[in-house]
C-alpha cells in the first residue's frame, strides 16, 4: 500500500472548535502538515454548521455516510448534511473504492474527560495500527487510549469511513462553542507524530510487527428515565470525569435527582468512555462501556 | 454602619428562574424537578416562590436562545417594544414574563426574582446584581458565602442604571441571577447542580429569616465592580479569533491580573500580554456564549462594601420603612430575636400554569 493522499477533516461538527481552528489555520498556511510525498489535503466538512457555530444543520454528518445515504439521488430536497456526505464522498472517495483516499483524519472535541483519544474502525486495519503504535510511543508517558468502534450494532458511518484507513481523533474534555489552548495544543502534536509517521512509511521504513492495547466498545448505557422520556438521574460523581478507568459491578453508576445512587450491573469490569458528553444526551446515551483486548498487527513496509 | 438599623419590607413573593438560556441545564433541571415535586402548602410565614422555565423553546432545542438571546430582552425599550407577528420569539417572551413577574420597576413586581445560569468559565458560585447597595441581595449573598464552605461564592456588580439593565432579574423589585460554573453547555454535572441547589436553598432560608424578623447584623462585603471586556484578537478580514486564551490564564478567574501577565497565545504560539495599567480581576474567562459578543474575558476591580444591619418591617411600621440605600434611616438598634421557628416550613408552591412556562405557544 501507499500513502499518498491523506486529508484532515475538521468541523465535521461545527461548534468542535480545534479542529475547526487547526484546519482553517492549515487552509491559510499549510506548511506543518507538509510532508514529502504525500499531498496533505486540510478540509472543513461541514461548514454550514462552522458558520453557526452548531453541531449540526439537519442531521448528524458523522452519522451520515450510510450505503443509502451516498446512493440516494441528488437534490436540494435532501437534507444539508446528506447533500454534504455526498459531496464528500466524490472528493475523498467513493468511499470502498480504489479511487478512495489513503487517510483521514477526523477532528473532534467532546465533553467527556477522554483525554487524546485515537478512534479505530477495524481491527485488521494494520496501517493504523502501526501509526497508533508509533504515536502512542511518541507521546509517553503521556497516554493515548485507542478507542475501537468495531461493533456489530454500534457502529456508525462516519465522515472518515470514506477513506482506506480512517482515523478519528477525539480530545476533550472542552465544552462545545469553546478554544482551550492546551486542548489544541495536544491535538496538534497528535497530528504530527500522525504526519510523521506518514512520511517515515512513504520513505520505505518497515515498521516490525507490534501489538496495541485497545478499549473494544461493548454496550451503550443510557441514562434512567420516566415514562415521558425525561432524564431522572445524572452520571454520579464518582464517575463524572472517569473515563478509562475501570467500572466494577457494584459501583456507582448514576445519582438520581433526589440523591439515589444507582449502580453498575454488568457481570464484569468494563471501561467506560464518553462519560457525559452532551451530544449524546439527545442520542441516549450516557456513557458507553468498553472492554480491553490486545490487537495484533503485521510487519507493514510501503509497496 | 454600626448602630445604624434599616428596615426593609418583607420579601413575600419569591421567582426563581430557570432555563432563560436553554442549555445551561442545572436550572433547567433544578426548575424542571421543583415543578415536578409541586408542593402546596399553607400560607403561614407569608412567602410564596413561583418557580419559572423562562425559555421553554430554547430548552426543548437545548440551545441558549432561539431568535435572540433572552437575557438581554429586559431593558425598558424592548419591554415597552411593539409587538407584531415578525418579533422575535425572546422579545415575546421577555414581554410575557414582565407582565408576569414584573411590570419592572412597578409595586406589583416580584420581591425578589433569582435567575439561575451556568457558565463555562472556572467562577464557582456568583451573584450577579445591577446594584452593590441593594441589602437584600447582599445580605444573601454573605449569608451564602458563611453557609458554603465548598465553593467560593462572589458577588459582581454591572453598574448600570435599572433601565439599562437587561436581565430577567432586573425585573423584580430585588434581583440577581446565580451564575455556577465550570460546566459545558448542554451537559448536567451532579456536582455542580448540588450546588445549585444548596444555593437556592440557602437562599430561600435566608428569606425566611428576614421576614420572621431576624435582624442581620451589618458588616463589610467583598464586591467585584465590572470595568470592561476584553475581546479575542481577531483577524481583520474574516473577523476569526486569531489567539486563544493563554494556558495561564485559563481557569484563573478571580485571580488578580497584572500588566504584562499572559492572556492570550497566538496560533503560532505568541504570547500576548495584559496592557492595561491597573491589575485587575478577570472573570467570566473563556465563556463559550461570549465569543460572539466580543468577550475573551471581563475584568473587575474588587471594593469593601460596608452593608448596615437589616430587618423586615413589623406590622404598623410601614411608612417608616426605607427600600433605597441612600440615605440610612436614624433608629434605635433593634435587638432582633433569632426566631429561628421552622425555616424547614419553608413556604412555597410552583404554579404549572401553562402562561407561566409558556408552553402555550
Amino acid at each position: 500500500m501507499t500513502a499518498r493522499r491523506v486529508a484532515i477533516f475538521g468541523g465535521t461538527h461545527g461548534n468542535e472548535m480545534s479542529g475547526v481552528t487547526l484546519v482553517n489555520l492549515w487552509i491559510q498556511n499549510g506548511k506543518e502538515i507538509h510532508r514529502k510525498g504525500v499531498e496533505t489535503k486540510p478540509f472543513i466538512t461541514n461548514p454550514r454548521a462552522v458558520e453557526k457555530c452548531t453541531r449540526y444543520v439537519d442531521t448528524d454528518l458523522n452519522r451520515a455516510f450510510t450505503t443509502e445515504n451516498l446512493s440516494a439521488p441528488s437534490g436540494d430536497d435532501l437534507p444539508y448534511e446528506v447533500q454534504r456526505a455526498q459531496q464528500i464522498n466524490e472528493i475523498f472517495g467513493p468511499k470502498g473504492s480504489p479511487e478512495a483516499y489513503d487517510v483521514i483524519f477526523d477532528l473532534h472535541n467532546t465533553t467527556s474527560n477522554m483525554g487524546c483519544t485515537l478512534i479505530l474502525e477495524s481491527s485488521k486495519d494494520h496501517f493504523n495500527l502501526q501509526m497508533m503504535h508509533y504515536i502512542k510511543k511518541a507521546i509517553a508517558p503521556d497516554s493515548c487510549p485507542v478507542l475501537l468502534t468495531e461493533h456489530p450494532l454500534l457502529k456508525y458511518s462516519t465522515s472518515r469511513s470514506v477513506a482506506k484507513h480512517p482515523i478519528g481523533l477525539e480530545v476533550g474534555p472542552q465544552p462545545q462553542g469553546v478554544l482551550r489552548s492546551n486542548i489544541f495544543e495536544s491535538m496538534r502534536v497528535v497530528l504530527k507524530h500522525a504526519l510523521d509517521f506518514i512520511e517515515l512509511f512513504n520513505e520505505g521504513l518497515e515498521f516490525p510487527p507490534c501489538t496495541v492495547d485497545v478499549f473494544r466498545v461493548s454496550e451503550k448505557m443510557d441514562y434512567p428515565r420516566d415514562t415521558n422520556g425525561n432524564i431522572i438521574a445524572m452520571v454520579h460523581p464518582n464517575l463524572q470525569d472517569c473515563d478509562w478507568e475501570p467500572l466494577n459491578p457494584g459501583d456507582p453508576m448514576f445519582q438520581t435527582f433526589d440523591g439515589t445512587t444507582l449502580r453498575y450491573e454488568g457481570a464484569g469490569t468494563v471501561y467506560p468512555t464518553f462519560i457525559n458528553e452532551a451530544a449524546y444526551y439527545e442520542k441516549q446515551q450516557a456513557f458507553v462501556t468498553t472492554r480491553r483486548e490486545t490487537l495484533a498487527a503485521g510487519a507493514i513496509k510501503k509497496t | 454602619m454600626e448602630g445604624r438599623e434599616v428596615v426593609l419590607p418583607t420579601v413575600s413573593r419569591v421567582a426563581l428562574c430557570g432555563g432563560t438560556h436553554g442549555n445551561e441545564l442545572s436550572g433547567v433541571y433544578l426548575v424542571r424537578e421543583r415543578l415536578k415535586r409541586k408542593r402546596k402548602v399553607e400560607e403561614e410565614d407569608h412567602i410564596s416562590v413561583v418557580t419559572v422555565m423562562s425559555n421553554p423553546r430554547a430548552v426543548q432545542q437545548c440551545r441558549r436562545y432561539t431568535e435572540t438571546d433572552l437575557n438581554r430582552c429586559f431593558t425598558h425599550a424592548t419591554l415597552s417594544g411593539p409587538v407584531t407577528d415578525k418579533t422575535p420569539y425572546e422579545i415575546v417572551r421577555s414581554q410575557e414574563l414582565n407582565t408576569l413577574l414584573g411590570p419592572k420597576g412597578s409595586p406589583e413586581a416580584m420581591d425578589l426574582v433569582c435567575d439561575l445560569h451556568n457558565t463555562t468559565a472556572n467562577m464557582g458560585l456568583c451573584l450577579i446584581a445591577y446594584s452593590d447597595c441593594d441589602w437584600i441581595s447582599l445580605h444573601i449573598y454573605r449569608y451564602l458565602q458563611r453557609q458554603m464552605s465548598d465553593i467560593p461564592v462572589r458577588f459582581i456588580h454591572f453598574d448600570l442604571p435599572l433601565n439599562e439593565a437587561y436581565s430577567l432579574d432586573s425585573v423584580g423589585k430585588h434581583g440577581f441571577a446565580i451564575e455556577i460554573g465550570p460546566q459545558a453547555h448542554g451537559v448536567v454535572r451532579s456536582n455542580i447542580l448540588s450546588t445549585m441547589q444548596e444555593g437556592v436553598q440557602h437562599m430561600l432560608e435566608w428569606v425566611h429569616l428576614f421576614n420572621s424578623g431576624t435582624q442581620f447584623e451589618g458588616g463589610k462585603v467583598d464586591v467585584y465592580t465590572m470595568v470592561k471586556n476584553v475581546d479575542y484578537p481577531r483577524d481583520f478580514e474574516t473577523h476569526g479569533i486569531t489567539a486563544a486564551i493563554h494556558p495561564q490564564l485559563q481557569d484563573r478567574d478571580f485571580c488578580l491580573l497584572r500588566p504584562n501577565d499572559p492572556v492570550f497565545q497566538t496560533f503560532s504560539g505568541e504570547t500576548l500580554k495584559y496592557k492595561g495599567t491597573e491589575p485587575l480581576y478577570p472573570f467570566f474567562i473563556n465563556e463559550c456564549a461570549y465569543y460572539e459578543k466580543g468577550i475573551a474575558l471581563s475584568l473587575a476591580r474588587q471594593r469593601s462594601v460596608g452593608i448596615p444591619s437589616i430587618r423586615s418591617e413589623r406590622e404598623g411600621e410601614q411608612g417608616k420603612r426605607k427600600s433605597s440605600a441612600d440615605e440610612m434611616e436614624e433608629e434605635e438598634t433593634i435587638k432582633g430575636e433569632m426566631e429561628g421557628e421552622g425555616y424547614q416550613k419553608l413556604m412555597e408552591y410552583g404554579e404549572e400554569s401553562d402562561s407561566l412556562n409558556g408552553q402555550h405557544n
